[in-house]
């Protein structure tokens, strides 16, 4: 590549700042890259700005963590994962992190994080996404958590998805408005 | 729209990571041995059907911004209005429906901390409804993707 990376642009990937041309970059291809041969040439002739550039910022940003992953994103609910289950749990906090760990390792978890209580409102702080082609099946996967995750839990429920309002990718505006 | 294996198999394969080089669609057609003009076409068929909503970036949020999950107890007659609300305030990018006392789940982002706070208070304030604000404080799973069963969906 014969982009010229500044000094004070490389850093770690926890302090990795976007600079202006990142965030054109983000904001150009959070609904996809153009489905053309070669995609960093079309994206740099609508962004003014050199092929090999676009192709390094996207790596770099992908290597800092900024970008997740780069992938054909299915649309589960298209396919007929009808039932999207939000799993919570109310688990000790000693052993929040080693489960934490195990429940995001399983197969048919597609989201797991630790999040605040809010008692005595909200006593769940382990959340684990599940998708089913019918309720049966989210039940299923969730009694797999609940086995796994054994004495150290004290509660849980499903909060089963009824209706999507709103659904679309990150919206990053100009003028960090 | 029907899918055959060629079709599957792209989904499989790319769902998770797609190759981030000068040519993407030709080192796809390479590793699935079909012309890379088939493989912008068939990419470019399952968008327009919706099977994949992009072929693409999926960015970390809180690396590019700020995010948080947040939730509200809608009375059940006046959902559609806290909904509707909700989904006009600025840097919310998803809203689902829940059954649960806790109705409506939504994420809200915005360019930094700062500016979340103030469009979480804004908000708030507007719905005149207590909010759970659950930030996350771990994650334990970093990839989105998971296997698709489709035996079970046939």
């Amino acid at each position: 590549m014969s982009v010229s990376i500044l000094p004070s642009e490389q850093s770690t990937v926890e302090d990795y700042v976007l600079c202006d041309r990142d965030r054109q970059l983000i904001l150009a291809t959070q609904s996809g890259l153009p489905l053309v041969p070669d995609p960093w040439d079309a994206l740099g002739k609508k962004l003014n700005m050199p092929a090999d550039e676009v192709l390094a910022r996207f790596q770099r940003m992908q290597e800092a963590g900024v970008i997740r992953r780069v992938a054909a994103v299915p649309d589960h609910y298209r396919l007929g994962y009808r039932y999207n289950g939000m799993t919570v749990w109310d688990i000790d906090e000693l052993a929040i992190g080693r489960l934490g760990r195990q429940v995001g390792e399983l197969l048919f978890v597609s989201h797991c994080y630790r999040r605040p209580r809010h008692l005595p409102y909200w006593p769940y702080n382990l959340f684990a996404m599940v998708h089913g082609t019918s309720r049966d099946e989210v039940e299923s996967k969730a009694d797999r958590i609940r086995t796994l995750l054994g004495d150290a839990c004290h509660g849980h429920t499903i909060l089963y998805s009824s209706a999507i309002l709103k659904k679309t990718g990150l919206r990053l505006k100009k003028n960090g408005s | 729209m029907k899918l055959d294996n060629t079709d599957k198999q792209l989904i499989n394969l790319y769902q998770r990571n797609l190759p981030v080089c000068e040519r993407p669609f030709q080192e796809m057609a390479q590793q699935l041995d079909i012309p890379e003009s088939e493989v912008i076409d068939r990419l470019q068929s399952l968008q327009n059907h919706q099977v994949i909503s992009r072929v693409g970036p999926v960015f970390e949020h809180h690396r590019a911004g700020a995010s948080i999950l947040a939730a509200v107890a809608a009375p059940t007659e006046q959902l559609d209005l806290v909904a509707a609300r909700i989904n006009r305030a600025p840097g919310v990018n998803h809203n689902y429906a829940r059954e649960h006392t806790y109705n409506l789940w939504f994420v809200m982002t915005a360019p930094d901390e700062d500016t979340l706070d103030e469009r979480l208070d804004e908000l708030e304030h507007q719905l005149r409804l207590p909010m759970l604000r659950l930030p996350m404080v771990r994650q334990y799973h970093i990839d989105l993707g998971f296997d698709i069963d489709w035996e079970a969906l046939a």
